[in-house]
C-alpha cells in the first residue's frame, strides 16, 4: 500500500543562535541569526521518508512563508522528499491561517497522511496539527514517539515508528503523554505531529543535495487559496525575560550549601 | 457575558493536579471580565469527580458517557465546544499538559477561536485580556491578543497557584451525542511509565549532568534521590548514549522551570540554557571557570563534580 504523505517544513531561527528582542519590542533582531528547517519538522520529514522507503508512495513538502523558505523545502528535498510546494505569504502567520492553507492543499493533493512537527521552535504554539485535523474531520495523533530508544537496532535500520496496518487503512501511533505512553490507531487519512524521540533525522548526502536542485518546487500565492489571511493571534509586543543576576561564584561546597540553605532557601 | 470555562483533566476518575492551577487562572480572568467561572469534566463514571469539582464554586458541566471512557481528541473536542456554547463562555482554558495541548486547539477549531499556548500570565486593561506566553523556548516573552470572539488558552501550571475550594456549585449533566462507530481514532493501549522520581516538567528540584560526567551519572542520580529530585541531562550526554533521551533538558528537549536546578558538568550551550533558564535558583558545578553556564548561575562552584557532589551530599545528610 503506497502512501502519499504531505509533510511541513517551516523556516525557523537556528536553535544555536542567540535570540535578541529589538529595543522597541516589535520583533527579534535578525542580523547574524542563522535559519534552518524546524527540528520537529525535520523529524516529520525523516518519518515520511522511512514510511515511503517501507511502503512506497510520495513525499510532498510544504512550507508557508516568503521565498526564503525555499531553502528549507530544498533541505527536505535533499533528504529525499519528492517535490515541494511553497505557499507564498509575506505577512505574519498564525495557526488558524496555516491550518486553513494546509486544508486547501490537502483538498488538492489528497494525501493519506499529513505529518507535521508538533510545534515550531520560534513561536512554540503547538496547534497547527490539531486545527488541521478538526478542519479535515480526521483522526489526530499528536506528539508521536516510539518505545524503541534512539540507540536501538530498529533505529539504526531506520524502521518507521508509525506502523501501517496490514490492509493499509490505518496507522498505529505511540504518543508520549504525561505519565506514560499511549497507543492510538488512526484511520487514514489522518494527521500526525512528531515529538523529539520519534527518530534521528538523516543528513542530506551530496548526491541528495545535487538531486534536490532539480526536483519540482511549485509556488502558490497564499492569496489565491481563498483563505482568511488576517492574523487572529496578534503579537502586541515582545520582551526579553527578566535578566538573571547570575555570575556569583562560591568558594567551596560548604559555602554553596550555606547559600542554598540560608539565602536561597532552596535546601 | 464573558464567562470562563476551564476543562478539567482526569485520569481514572482522579483529578489531575494541574487542573487546580488552571482553575486559578480561570478565576483570574472571570474577575477581570465580570463573568462567571464554569468547569467541564468528561469521561465515563466521573460523577464523584464532578461532585468534588463543585466545591470550587462553579457550575460543573459533566459529560459522562461510555464513548468518552478513553480520552480521544476527536471525540472530546466537539463535546467541549458544545459545553463552551452552553456555558456562554468567551474564554476556554485548561492546563498546558499533553492533554490540554492536544484537546484545546481542536476544540478551538470547532469554535472558530484562536488559541494561546502555555500562558504565563494575563495582561491588558480591564476586560480586555491579553496573554503572556513564551516564544523561542522562553528566550522571548510575548504579549499576545486573540482577536476571535471566543478565546482559548492553556496555562503553564507552575505560574498559577493551585485553587482552593470556595463557594458552592452545581452539576449540570451534558447530553453526549458522539457516535462511537463514526470515530476514526481508536484507543489501543496506555502504559504507565513508573518511576520513583518525579517527572522533569513537574519536579521541584532537578539535578542534571552533561559531558563532564563522562557517562557516569551515579553521583548525579544519588544527589537527585537525596533531594527527591528529577534527573536531567544535556544534549551532549544524550547524544553520547549515556542516558535516555527523555532526560534531555533544552530547547528541543524538555523545557523546565523548577525551584532549584543543579547543572553538573554542563558547559551551558544556548540550546540547554533555553530549556532551564526559567528555574528559580540555578547552581552550576563545573571544572572550567570559563563555562558559559556560570554567567547564568546564581551559585557557581568551580570544582570537579566527582569531588563536589559527594561532599554536598554528605553536607546535606549531616544537616538532616
Amino acid at each position: 500500500m503506497p502512501l502519499k504523505i504531505l509533510v511541513t517544513a517551516k523556516r525557523v531561527e537556528d536553535p544555536e543562535s542567540k535570540i535578541k528582542v529589538k529595543p522597541d519590542g516589535s520583533g527579534i533582531v535578525t542580523e547574524g541569526v542563522n535559519y534552518k528547517l524546524n527540528p520537529f519538522d525535520e523529524i516529520a520529514v525523516e518519518e515520511a521518508l522511512r514510511l515511503k522507503e517501507k511502503h512506497g508512495g510520495e513525499v510532498v513538502v510544504v512550507s508557508v512563508g516568503n521565498d526564503k523558505s525555499t531553502t528549507e523545502i530544498r533541505a527536505a528535498l535533499a533528504m529525499g522528499a519528492d517535490r515541494g510546494i511553497l505557499v507564498r505569504h509575506d505577512g505574519p502567520l498564525d495557526p488558524l491561517m496555516v491550518s486553513a492553507i494546509l486544508t486547501k492543499l490537502v483538498e488538492q493533493e489528497k494525501p493519506d497522511l499529513c505529518l507535521l512537527g508538533k510545534q515550531s521552535i520560534d513561536d512554540d504554539q503547538n496547534q497547527v496539527g490539531q486545527y488541521l485535523a478538526d478542519r479535515l474531520g480526521v483522526a489526530q495523533g499528536t506528539f508521536a514517539s516510539k518505545t524503541d530508544s534512539l540507540e536501538s537496532e530498529a533505529e539504526q535500520k531506520k524502521v518507521p515508528g508509525l506502523v501501517l496496518s496490514g490492509d493499509g487503512k490505518s496507522l498505529q501511533v505511540v504518543r508520549e503523554i504525561d505519565g506514560g505512553v499511549e497507543v492510538l490507531e488512526l484511520r487514514l487519512p489522518a494527521v500526525v505531529t512528531t515529538d523529539l524521540r520519534l527518530n534521528k533525522p538523516r543528513f542530506a548526502s551530496l548526491p541528495g543535495i545535487m538531486k534536490a536542485k532539480k526536483k519540482e518546487l511549485k509556488e502558490i500565492p497564499a492569496a489565491s487559496l481563498g483563505v482568511d489571511l488576517a492574523p487572529k493571534v496578534v503579537v502586541k509586543r515582545l520582551a526579553e525575560p527578566p535578566k538573571r543576576k547570575g555570575g556569583v561564584k562560591v568558594a567551596d561546597v560548604n559555602e554553596l550549601y550555606e547559600k542554598l540553605h540560608s539565602e536561597a532557601k532552596a535546601l | 457575558m464573558s464567562n470562563v470555562l476551564v476543562v478539567a483533566e482526569q485520569s481514572a476518575g482522579h483529578l489531575r493536579k494541574a487542573t487546580l492551577h488552571a482553575i486559578s487562572a480561570g478565576r483570574e480572568i472571570a474577575k477581570r471580565t465580570g463573568g462567571k467561572l464554569h468547569l467541564a469534566v468528561l469521561g465515563k463514571g466521573i460523577g464523584a469527580l464532578a461532585k468534588e469539582l463543585e466545591t470550587y464554586g462553579a457550575p460543573v458541566h459533566c459529560a459522562d458517557a461510555p464513548v468518552l471512557e478513553h480520552y480521544l481528541a476527536e471525540a472530546w473536542a466537539p463535546v467541549v465546544a458544545e459545553i463552551a456554547k452552553a456555558a456562554q463562555a468567551t474564554y476556554v482554558g485548561a492546563a498546558a499538559t499533553a492533554f490540554g495541548k492536544d484537546l484545546l486547539p481542536r476544540a478551538a477549531a470547532r469554535l472558530g477561536a484562536a488559541t494561546a499556548t502555555e500562558v504565563l500570565g494575563f495582561g491588558g486593561q480591564g476586560a480586555t485580556v491579553t496573554f503572556q506566553r513564551p516564544m523561542w523556548a522562553g528566550n522571548v516573552l510575548a504579549e499576545v491578543e486573540l482577536t476571535t470572539p471566543i478565546k482559548v488558552f492553556t496555562v503553564r501550571a507552575t505560574e498559577f497557584p493551585p485553587a482552593q475550594k470556595e463557594g458552592t456549585g452545581s452539576v449540570v449533566a451534558v447530553p453526549v451525542s458522539v457516535d462511537a462507530g463514526a470515530l476514526k481514532t481508536r484507543f489501543v493501549d496506555f502504559k504507565e511509565v513508573k518511576s520513583a522520581r518525579p517527572e522533569l516538567t513537574e519536579a521541584r528540584v532537578i539535578v542534571s549532568g552533561g559531558r563532564g560526567t563522562k557517562g557516569d551519572f551515579k553521583e548525579i542520580e544519588g544527589l537527585a534521590d537525596d533531594l527527591s529530585a528529577a534527573v536531567g541531562a544535556s544534549r551532549a550526554a544524550v547524544d553520547a548514549g549515556w542516558v535516555p533521551n527523555d532526560w534531555q533538558v533544552g530547547q528541543t528537549g524538555k523545557v523546565v522551570a523548577p525551584e532549584l536546578y543543579v547543572a553538573a558538568g554542563i558547559s551551558g550551550a544556548i540550546q540547554h540554557l533555553a530549556g532551564m533558564k526559567g528555574s528559580k535558583v540555578i547552581v552550576a558545578i563545573n571544572k572550567d571557570p570559563e563555562a558559559p553556564i556560570f554567567q547564568l548561575a546564581d551559585y557557581g562552584l568551580v570544582a570537579d563534580l566527582f569531588k563536589a557532589i559527594p561532599e554536598l551530599r554528605a553536607r546535606i545528610k549531616a544537616a538532616r
